[in-house]
């Protein structure tokens, strides 16, 4: 058990290496951080002496470790183009993005497994193939296409909900959170919905797919041939036979909600972390994009890890690894 | 709670437990009609083994999952009966079907692997089975658990109860499955090539155990395999299954020793004997013919070397032939002169 | 004088049949034309595809010819709206253009970097499927590791990663005129895992076969098994893959351009045009965004729809 976390660690560490990497070379060779911190007529000669004097003349490993300890730090330089810490400015929107991929992923999972479950356990019903016919357009339509909809209808047409912004909010420390006003949470619905539909159709689809194949195996039919009630078959033994792979792909779709919030963020103009990433991109603000590749990367290596240690506890198999074998 | 003999469970000797009358099995495919298993009658009578043999197709499976219950949809039971001690049960709902599997009727499949849920303990598998047909409460069901596991030779059966299937060897594996479908101690057990997937050490110590509960507790069992050496070690009497149909059957001894049916006489021909004179190994020339490319007249006369024109046009039927029963026309005259 | 076998009885004995014997096999032609849903998919997204190419000849207006614009149309409704001009049938943007001139071409820059994604992820994860099969070892593992991390990823980020990366690295001039190939590269980098991943699988079944070893030992070139033999039977599951890559190829690309970083609004996909629309949708001028809208997603389903049937199509256990 030790040495399947410890090896997991491990790779886990080498990835966030990896990412760090590709994030540094963004830092230090698309971006020349010289040349945005001063203005045209400084001369070679200055700019020399400030590459000098900045280190940036050093070789390619000392450099690299640097940037791995100023990262790990929270400190990744000064954003191009708001001239402030990018790790202040990464705080600020940090709140904003975990409480909506927080709600969008509550969502998800909460309406798309037991309807993966129904579709699964009735397959040609009415309502089964409603679902499946409703989740392909969820899975069809782009996410900024569903959140215009969305406003369409709810803030344009109906003026019920706002269509931008995540509204008032309460200020914990550091921490932000819309969860403690009323406007905060009409603000959060649309968004959280918009970046919600899309996995929560994947993962009914995939609860619904994994469900049909253990249906079809031996051990099922063995146990109905024991006379086994349908309850204990669906539920008892069906059920927890889905949920175990369902398991590591789930938490491995939620990780991408925080990818996906990107493109909600600038729908519903969500000041997050994803709209301050887009706004980084059209500026070629690197300092801030090199920043939220390494925060990301850091997200999904956590939740790695997270879905592999739990799936390790929830399948004997992995655990036990010594097979008796006394005999026939 | 010991095992009754089955003489003493209220009915006579001789009433047949499971009687299969012209049953009939269909599938719908977008090409028409197929027919699985074609007018297939036979009893088991208590306590008996009955062998059914037959090449991979030839229906033995589906009548089996007929039985009990288990036909995958769109597979049907298009005709016939199916009775249980006098209990028609084919056309029982759901779940009166469900009461009966496990209870009255048990099944064990092929491959052990797969057969157990690898996320249970087998003796959670084994208790949950126990009280789903048996009124027991945890302690006393756990202890019928442990007696069962015993029972089919699992040693260390305190510790091993609580052991995931991943834990044992394929024998042990099948062990557990067997003591599973005799949880609640059916009268009928159906055994769909329970050692086909095993190694063959491990098949003879495997169907000697079946012989042994078989007998210690009065289990019919219906032996489905294409293994002609397994049925001669441990079944009394012998159906041979082609193309969905019964083309012979009767006393083990008989259909080894002196087959009627060509087919029969085929599959004994072929089987390499390892004493006495050797020649080339034998086969059937052709191959058995596909559920949508079945001859008209009797299925084996493509590749029948005693065919006559007959065969050709009409169907035989099961008539009497050298204390067995065979389809065949070659049978017909034996039949009207009944000679030993 | 045994007989020969009966008629439809097939020998067990491996000799494959071809994958694309089997894709003129009947059965894929019947499930077709048996499934109504599939049928009105494929007709619209034939629909869709043929208005597409056939842009140029079809399209009322030419949106991009700067003489034929007039500011004074500017955001007029639909045709069937009061203000509304038939000229103009579903309206027009901001510029003056026609809403529907703009679909049009708008739908066929879509589907070219869709269709050209797809393809040239297909090549790059064919082939590295191919070779991680085929050879194993060291390669194997290489092309797997990038593959799994790739794949922790979601490919939307990939893909704004490499097209903010492109877009920092080149000098502005030769932005705007390879904005299409940066794109097209970026999502085909994105998707190709999918393709290895499959393929390699298939390779690593076939490569076992006796057929496959059989052709070794006589000496057969590995180009000429891998590409004769290999490359037939992994082309079903391919194919369905692609086709549901093109859907998410299509969806990703119109998604970076609403997001800023795919085409421009010099030469937009509907993407772009819906982006553009949605400035003028807080106001009330909602056509500008939700036509171009509609038609993406009517184009992204039946895409989907004809992905979904024929992975039914090709599934053995369906059968």
């Amino acid at each position: 058990m030790l040495a399947f976390i410890i090896q997991r660690l491990f790779q886990s560490v080498l990835v966030m290496l990896t990412v760090a990497l590709i994030a540094f070379a963004l830092f230090n060779y698309v971006g020349d951080p010289i040349n945005n911190m001063v203005g045209q007529d400084t001369t070679q000669a200055d700019r020399e002496r400030l590459r000098q004097d900045l280190g940036l003349n050093a070789p390619f490993v000392v450099q690299f470790a640097r940037f791995v300890g100023h990262a790990v730090q929270g400190n990744f330089g000064l954003s191009y183009q708001q001239a402030r810490p990018v790790g202040q400015i990464i705080l600020e929107k940090m709140p904003a993005t975990l409480e909506l991929s927080f709600m969008a992923a509550f969502l998800a999972l909460l309406l798309g497994v037991p309807m993966g479950i129904y579709t699964g356990l009735h397959r040609s019903s009415w309502g089964s193939q409603a679902l499946l016919a409703i989740s392909l357009v969820g899975v069809s339509l782009p996410t900024f296409l569903i959140g215009i909809l969305l406003i369409l209808i709810f803030a344009v047409l109906l003026g019920w909900l706002p269509s931008f912004g995540r509204g008032a909010v309460v200020h914990i420390g550091w921490w932000t959170t819309g969860f403690l006003t009323a406007e905060g949470w009409r603000a959060i619905i649309l968004p959280a919905i918009t970046l919600a539909l899309f996995q929560m159709t994947l993962i009914m689809r995939l609860v619904r797919a994994e469900m049909i194949e253990v249906l079809r195996t031996d051990y099922i039919k063995f146990a109905r041939a024991r006379g086994l009630s349908n309850r204990a078959v669906n539920f008892g033994h069906a059920l927890k036979n889905t949920l175990v792979p369902v398991i590591t792909i789930t938490g491995l779709q939620l990780g991408s909600i925080i990818a996906f919030a990107v493109i909600t963020e600038t729908v519903f103009q969500w000041p997050g972390m994803g709209l301050m990433f887009i706004q980084a991109v059209s500026f070629a603000d690197i300092p801030v994009m090199a920043a939220y590749l390494v925060l990301v990367g850091f997200f999904f290596v956590i939740i790695n890890l997270v879905v592999d240690l739990l799936y390790y506890a929830v399948d004997p198999r992995l655990r036990v690894e010594r097979e008796i074998a006394a005999g026939g | 709670m010991a095992a009754q003999p089955f003489y003493s469970r209220g009915m006579s000797n001789t009433e047949a437990l499971l009687k299969v009358e012209n049953l009939r099995v269909e599938v719908p495919t977008r090409r028409g009609t197929l027919v699985a298993v074609d007018d297939v009658s036979f009893d088991i009578a208590p306590g008996e083994v009955l062998g059914v043999v037959g090449e991979s197709g030839a229906g033995k499976s589906l009548t089996g999952a007929a039985i009990i219950g288990l036909l995958e949809p769109p597979l049907k039971i298009a005709g016939g009966s199916i009775t249980l001690a006098g209990r028609r049960i084919d056309n029982l709902p759901y779940e009166a079907m469900r009461r009966i599997r496990g209870k009255e009727i048990g099944a064990i499949f092929q491959d052990p692997l797969t057969s157990l849920n690898p996320l249970y303990t087998i003796g959670r598998l084994l208790v949950e089975t126990i009280r789903t047909h048996l009124d027991l409460g945890p302690a006393k069901a756990r202890g019928r658990a442990l007696s069962l596991l015993r029972e089919v030779g699992i040693a260390g059966a305190d510790e091993r109860i609580d052991h995931y299937p991943h834990q044992f060897s394929g024998g042990m594996r099948q062990r557990v499955v067997i003591a599973l479908a005799l949880a609640a101690n059916p009268r009928l057990i159906i055994a769909d090539e329970p050692t086909t997937a095993l190694d063959v050490s491990i098949q003879a110590q495997i169907i000697a155990l079946l012989k042994r509960l078989g007998r210690d507790h009065g289990t019919a069992i219906m032996l489905v395999t294409h293994d002609m050496g397994v049925i001669a070690e441990t079944a009394h009497r012998v159906a041979v299954m082609y193309a969905g149909r019964i083309v012979e059957i009767g006393p083990v001894r008989r259909i080894v020793d002196r087959p009627s049916h060509p087919y029969t006489k085929g599959l004994m021909a072929s089987i390499p004997r390892t004493a006495g004179p050797r020649g080339r190994l034998r086969q059937i020339d052709g191959t058995m013919p596909r559920l949508n490319a079945i001859p008209p007249g009797c299925p084996f006369s493509p590749r029948c070397t005693e065919a006559l024109d007959r065969c050709r046009r009409e169907r035989p039927d099961l008539m009497p032939a050298n204390e067995t029963q065979a389809a065949c026309w070659q049978c017909a005259p034996v039949a009207e002169h009944a000679n030993a | 004088m045994a007989e020969i076998t009966a008629p439809g009885a097939v020998s067990p004995s491996a000799v494959p049949r071809p994958g694309w014997a089997r894709f003129a096999d009947s059965d894929l032609w019947w499930s077709f034309r048996r499934s109504p849903v599939t049928v009105v998919a494929a007709s619209v997204a034939c629909v869709i595809i043929g208005a597409a190419l056939l842009a140029p000849l079809i399209a009322p207006h030419d949106p991009y010819d700067l003489a034929s614009v007039s500011l004074l149309d500017a955001t007029d409704p639909p045709a069937w709206l009061p203000g509304g001009n038939w000229s103009y049938l579903l309206g027009t943007d901001n510029q003056g253009r026609d809403v529907l001139s703009t679909i049009f071409y708008g739908t066929r820059v879509s589907l070219l970097v869709g269709c050209s994604a797809v393809l040239l992820s297909m090549l790059l994860g064919v082939t590295l499927g191919l070779i991680a099969g085929w050879r194993g070892g060291i390669a194997d593992t290489m092309i797997m590791r990038v593959a799994d991390v790739q794949l922790s990823f979601p490919a939307i980020l990939i893909a704004l990663l490499i097209d903010g990366v492109a877009h920092s690295l080149l000098p502005r001039e030769v932005q705007t005129r390879i904005t299409l190939y940066v794109l097209i590269a970026a999502i085909a980098l994105s998707y190709w895992v999918h393709f290895a991943r499959t393929v390699r699988g298939s390779a690593m079944v076939e490569r076992s076969k006796e057929y496959i070893q059989a052709a070794r030992v006589i000496g057969v070139h590995p180009a000429r098994i891998v590409i004769g033999h290999l490359l037939p039977n992994v082309i079903g599951p391919v194919l369905v893959i692609a086709t549901i890559n093109l859907a998410t190829a299509i969806l990703t690309e119109a998604t970076l351009s609403f997001l800023g970083v795919g085409l421009p609004p010099t030469e937009p996909s509907l993407g772009t045009l819906i982006r553009v629309g949605n400035d003028y949708l807080l106001s009330g001028d909602w056509w500008i965004s939700v036509f171009p809208g509609t038609v993406l997603a009517l184009l992204i389903l039946s895409v989907n729809l004809l992905g979904d049937w024929l992975r039914d199509a090709f599934n053995p256990k369906l059968r």
